[in-house]
């Protein structure tokens, strides 16, 4: 099955360094496309291009067609109406205009209250709230995380008190793998009256996610690390909530009335979304979610964890390395550091062998001081990560620790 | 001495002979072990070379009219790199190293042999030199 699925993807027949077989294990950073989704992206140029909710012609129809027709199958994705999606640049995009239009509706009731996030948080789901800290008056707390890689559920269950006005925080991690209790995270912000927020850009490439069932006020996610394009992402906000925000950005398409004594806006989601739309984003989005759909999740939900046990068993036979979180690490997200060495020069010596894994801090520096690390090698599997990909990469990793050693 | 010309030109030879990826690796990362012991007391902030994934330090100081580097780092192969640099740059004059405009990753055909990451870290560190020529140059006038 994960051969006829891998061969599905052009990208991955790729030769890198003069002749190496790609062997590509950094997909948390963002995964390769399927023929499909660059068909779908290709074919929209080809004979459907025009601007969507414009025009009463044959294409804009079409191109509003294919647009609406993205959202709706987002929103069947997250088990959403299509009013309760808006379209965004990515998962960042999401998290700011949540964060702008929280300031503009709710900023003046912010002071003194607190906005609650985790350790293990990218800045992504940082820097947002700090800035609207800073412009509020609001305090930032942060959940902490064990020595094991798991929120202090304990720690979380204090700091959301009355005093509590967001909870953001993610539902798996990017550098550890952890799969957060978000339902329960939020089920606690409700019962205090706060928002409660998810970034599920790890998560929905490995999962379903039914936005009902969690519970929250708002999920986020990219597509470009689900199988989707570059400059696409998804903002689902619970629809009474999302009614009552203020808008983000302000142009064209969001409006109800233009007059020069007033504007009015549009109901969501298109309040959020000014401007022309990214089509072929949503498209390409719309297209990947179908093809993922027509995938057993399951099975390979199953093989990408067999993958990751692979992975770790390999960096286990190493003395130099050590896993960060390695209960967690099967999920499919595998970070590393190393006794005497930097995480970048194995990562180094992997690229010369035709390897791509990630090296650095990935956007989590709080997480990394947390650990005392300053960065790590991360090794990320994807539902095309087949058994030949974790031999090559076991047989260079080992090459990589003997030239170091 | 040799020139800064001569002294790339020989170590780009060096590179080129080297078979393959593992023995040229090998002779950067031994480069890097031969390097001169760090000075702790310059292991500061003030000497850290921004711009790199790996931690670098890079320290500057004028003797007899010829800056003299020190230079580490907490990666092998950067620290090999940085040795290369010294092996360039160190103990020429400002005026010889502000005269030498080539690229000397470009001259090592270090770009073939180096991932993105790793060229920004020598990019970064020979901005650095440059600077530090760059301001004793300036303090001399």
């Amino acid at each position: 099955m994960i051969e006829s699925l891998r061969s599905q993807f052009p990208l991955l027949r790729r030769h890198v360094h003069g002749g190496r077989q790609l062997v590509y294990l950094d997909n948390a950073a963002t995964t390769q496309k399927p023929q499909v989704v660059i068909d779908a992206i290709r074919a929209f140029y080809e004979t459907s291009n025009a601007n969507a909710h414009r025009g009463g012609h044959a294409l804009g129809a079409e191109a509003t067609g294919l647009y609406e027709g993205a959202r709706a199958t987002v929103a069947a994705f997250l088990n959403a109406q299509p009013e309760s999606i808006v379209f965004t640049r990515g998962a960042t995009e999401s998290i700011n205009l949540l964060a702008v239009s929280i300031e503009r509706t709710y900023g003046h009731l912010l002071k003194g209250r607190t906005i609650v996030i985790s350790e293990m948080e990218h800045h992504a789901n940082i820097v947002p709230w700090q800035v609207l800290c800073q412009r509020t008056g609001a305090a930032l707390r942060v959940i902490r995380v064990h020595d094991d890689g798991t929120l202090d559920y304990d720690h979380a269950r204090e700091l959301i008190d009355s005093s509590c006005a967001v909870v953001s925080v993610m539902h798996m991690s990017n550098v550890l793998g952890t799969v957060n209790n978000i339902s329960e995270l939020c089920s606690w912000a409700r019962s205090v009256g706060a928002i409660s927020i998810v970034d599920g850009s790890q998560f929905v490439v490995h999962s379903d996610v039914d936005v009902q069932a969690v519970g929250c006020d708002a999920y986020v996610f990219s597509g470009h690390k689900l199988y989707a394009p570059f400059g696409i992402g998804v903002l689902y906000g619970r629809y009474e909530f999302l009614s009552a925000l203020e808008p983000y950005q302000t142009g064209g398409a969001m409006i109800d009335t233009v007059r020069f004594d007033g504007t009015t806006y549009a109901e969501p989601p298109g309040r959020f979304e000014a401007g022309t739309p990214n089509i072929e984003g949503a498209v390409g989005l719309g297209t990947a979610i179908t093809w993922i759909r027509s995938q057993s999740r399951v099975l390979i939900h199953h093989h990408e964890r067999i993958m990751a046990e692979k992975i770790i068993s390999a960096v286990s036979c190493e003395k130099q390395a050590r896993i960060l979180a390695p209960e967690h690490a099967v999920n499919g997200i595998v970070s590393m550091v190393f006794d005497g060495l930097h995480a970048q020069d194995v990562g180094v010596l992997l690229d010369e062998q035709g390897v791509a894994v990630r090296t650095g801090h990935h956007c989590a520096m709080p997480l990394m001081n947390r650990f005392g690390v300053s960065s790590t090698l991360r090794v990320s599997v994807a539902a095309y990560t087949t058994d030949d990909d974790v031999d090559r990469f076991a047989s260079a990793f080992a090459k990589a620790c003997r030239m170091l050693g | 001495m040799n020139t800064i010309a001569e002294t790339i030109q020989e170590l780009a030879q060096r590179m080129h002979g080297f078979p393959d990826w593992e023995d040229r690796y090998a002779y950067i990362i031994a480069m890097g072990k031969d390097l001169a012991p760090y000075p702790e007391e310059f292991r500061s902030e003030q000497f850290k070379v921004k711009g790199c994934q790996s931690q670098v330090w890079l320290h500057p100081a004028l003797i007899d009219g010829a800056i003299v580097f020190d230079a580490d780092s907490d990666a092998v192969i950067v620290k090999g790199l940085a040795a290369m640099l010294m092996k360039v740059y160190s103990g020429r004059t400002p005026a010889e190293i502000n005269a030498h405009k080539d690229d000397v990753a470009v001259a090592l055909d270090l770009q073939q042999h180096l991932s993105p990451n790793r060229a920004n870290g020598l990019a970064s560190m020979m901005k650095q030199i440059r600077l530090y020529a760059l301001a004793y140059s300036m303090i001399k006038q």
